[in-house]
């Protein structure tokens, strides 16, 4: 089981190494920076100039063959889903593909200073909160878990970027379920 | 909270013809470990709504067929605890004020801000959550007020419950008439719980404690700073009963002034806080107890006319125990096992001795005499069983009908005065007009015993 990232319209190569540090040392899995980039124009809603999270899903599960893998979609576009005004990502519940964009985490956006040290840390939560989806796990009522909801910017700054206990132990055996499944085929 | 806790209290369904807003929504709400399903038109939904239980409907009002605004109507027929909150791509006042009066709890644009989204379900569920634990607590209420407060089976009893019954429902002014520790209150608490009132206050206004000096401030409350000790505004009882029930204990025990003040505000149910100006008008029942006979009060001048005939339109006579012998042991068992339960103890009934006792006694405090005298036995019982030592009442002292002497009849009477003061010697020969000296002396002679 690996987990690769793929930037789609995002040029910031540190964040990006940044951000595989932070989720090979959250997750525990290769994490792998993918050149499998494509076109993102497909999902581009004219009349809200945004980018359609959900069609940016499919394309990135069309992206990676590998059947084991969690393919993470990193993009500096606003994203949303046709009932929201926006989302800071999208993910499948108990599958592979998850969508983050940095564009909603900048302070600039909101007329504030640039504060990259900040902009790194809560894209780092929310891959790691979104991929959490992508392992089934669901928002968490702790607010101090990764998986803690977060609707606007600065509440992604109050929780930390772990998992707490319980989500933890979920997730662990989540990966354990599919590494048990990735090694089935080699018992036969 | 695990998701299956999160399942188990939130089901919510979308429905909309338009996939992606379906599929979005659901997702959503699953991410955050709701149950979530969705329906593309009125009649899936209706099946869907049919077969499982929903706490939210999120409903599209403009789709092909029947739209939303009637699916709503069905909803509200089939469940009127749904909370339906309408979608619509085309903001319109007309439409969402509609839907509002058609009993939506919101009315939301799309694409919904996240934000407002998730405060939106957090208010709900914690709305939801509110009123069903007020309904629990309710119920709860209602059956405490009710179970075992007015247990009876004699004749006399049911005519009561059948009085009560009768006049519950309706807004009549009741006086409910009976000796010390008959249980009117309890009564009045029942017509109370059982009237279209009871989810308004039950106020207790004990006259015994009302001076001529609180009176005023009392019934009518009053403003800060109208008063020395007023450093508060101060709600009075008649304020605080707006849509419930007001209950009288004793008015008998209330001043001519005290009554003539009363009397204007029953009849006007209009008042000013002592202070103020204003005229707060006020909506209430009227209930009261009297174990006085407040006609002859009334022929003797000592009871305003005009309050009586106020307080008194429909009566129900509460008898004593003593009138009600078959009810006896049917209260005693259930204080004993009502207590028992209580303390933890596991006590199952009384001996055939000691039930025969409760049964011959005369029970002159009535019910609340008897529930002390069940409190006091089960506390110190240590059996199964209550024994009739284990009763303090005074019929133990049991006189053979054959000794009708002046001497048993001094020996039982100083027994049941020393078993009324608890076995204090001092006290007993002060109530009985004797020395101390001579009452030992008497307890020697006819060899009382605790």
């Amino acid at each position: 089981m690996r987990l690769y990232i793929l930037p789609l319209r995002f040029s910031d190569k540190n964040l990006l190494n940044n951000l595989s540090f932070a989720l090979e040392n959250s997750f525990k899995i290769p994490v792998v920076i993918s050149s499998n980039s494509f076109s993102l124009d497909g999902g581009m809603d004219p009349l809200r100039d945004q980018f359609n999270s959900t069609w940016i899903l499919s394309q990135l599960l069309k992206s990676e063959a590998e059947e084991s893998c969690k393919i993470l979609g990193v993009t500096s576009v606003d994203l949303f889903v046709p009932v929201l005004t926006y989302v800071f990502g999208e993910a499948q519940l108990d599958g592979r593909a998850a969508v983050v964009s940095i564009y909603r985490l900048r302070d600039e956006l909101y007329g504030l200073p640039k504060n990259p040290e900040k902009q790194k840390t809560r894209l780092e939560k929310e891959a790691v909160h979104e991929l959490g989806h992508t392992f089934g796990l669901i928002h968490c009522q702790d607010p101090r878990c990764v998986m803690y909801t977060s609707t606007y910017a600065e509440e992604i700054d109050f929780k930390s970027r772990e998992f707490c206990s319980n989500c933890s132990s979920l997730l662990e055996k989540k990966k354990e379920d599919l590494l048990n499944k990735e090694r089935a085929p080699l018992k036969d | 909270m695990s998701l299956q806790e999160k399942e188990k209290s939130v089901n919510i369904l979308v429905v909309d013809d338009e996939f992606s807003v379906r599929d979005s929504l659901t997702k959503w709400f699953k991410s955050d470990g709701y149950l979530a399903e969705s329906a593309a038109n009125a009649t899936e939904a209706l099946k869907k709504l049919q077969a499982g239980h929903w706490d939210i409907v999120f409903l599209d009002i403009k789709m092909p067929g029947v739209d939303g605004m009637e699916l709503q109507q069905r909803i509200k027929n089939i469940d009127p605890d749904i909370v339906i909150i309408m979608l619509t791509g085309y903001a319109s006042i007309d439409t969402a004020v509609k839907s509002l009066k058609e009993g939506a709890y919101d009315y939301l644009a799309k694409p919904v801000d996240p934000d407002y989204l998730s405060h939106l379900i957090e208010k709900i569920i914690q709305q939801r959550r509110l009123s069903r634990e007020n309904i629990l607590l309710k119920e709860k209420i209602q059956e405490l007020n009710l179970t075992g407060q007015t247990i009876g089976k004699s004749p006399e009893m049911s005519k009561v419950f059948e009085l009560m019954k009768s006049v519950a429902a309706t807004d009549t002014p009741v006086l409910i008439k009976g000796e010390s520790g008959t249980g009117k209150e309890l009564i009045a608490r029942t017509i109370h719980t059982r009237s279209s009132r009871r989810f308004f206050p039950f106020i207790h206004l004990n006259c015994a404690t009302l001076s001529e000096e609180l009176l005023e401030s009392e019934l009518y409350g009053h403003e800060k700073g109208a008063l020395a000790e007023a450093l508060y505004l101060r709600k009075g009882k008649l304020e605080m009963v707006d849509g419930g029930a007001l209950f009288l204990d004793e008015p008998a025990l209330l001043s001519i002034k005290a009554q003539t003040a009363l009397q204007r505000a029953i009849e006007t149910k209009q008042f000013s806080r002592v202070g103020s100006q204003e005229i707060i008008k006020v909506d209430f029942r009227l209930i009261s107890a009297t174990s006085k006979d407040l006609e002859i009060l009334v022929k003797e001048g000592a009871f305003r006319e005009d309050l009586y005939y106020q307080l008194n339109v429909f009566s129900i006579a509460v008898p004593p125990l003593r009138q009600r012998g078959s009810d006896i042991p049917l209260l005693a068992n259930y204080f004993l096992s009502d207590m028992a339960k209580g303390m933890n103890k596991p006590i199952t009934g009384f001996s055939a001795e000691a039930l025969k006792f409760i049964e011959k006694y005369d029970w002159p405090g009535n019910v609340q005499e008897l529930k002390n005298a069940m409190e006091r036995a089960v506390v110190i019982c240590q059996g199964p069983l209550i024994s009739a030592s284990e009763l303090s009442i005074p019929v133990m002292l049991e006189i053979p009908l054959n000794e009708l002497s002046l001497e048993a009849a001094e020996k039982a009477h100083i027994l049941k005065v020393l078993e009324r003061m608890r076995w204090d010697k001092e006290k007993t020969a002060r109530a009985l007009k004797i020395d101390e000296d001579t009452l030992q002396s008497k307890i020697e002679k006819y060899g009382l015993r605790k």
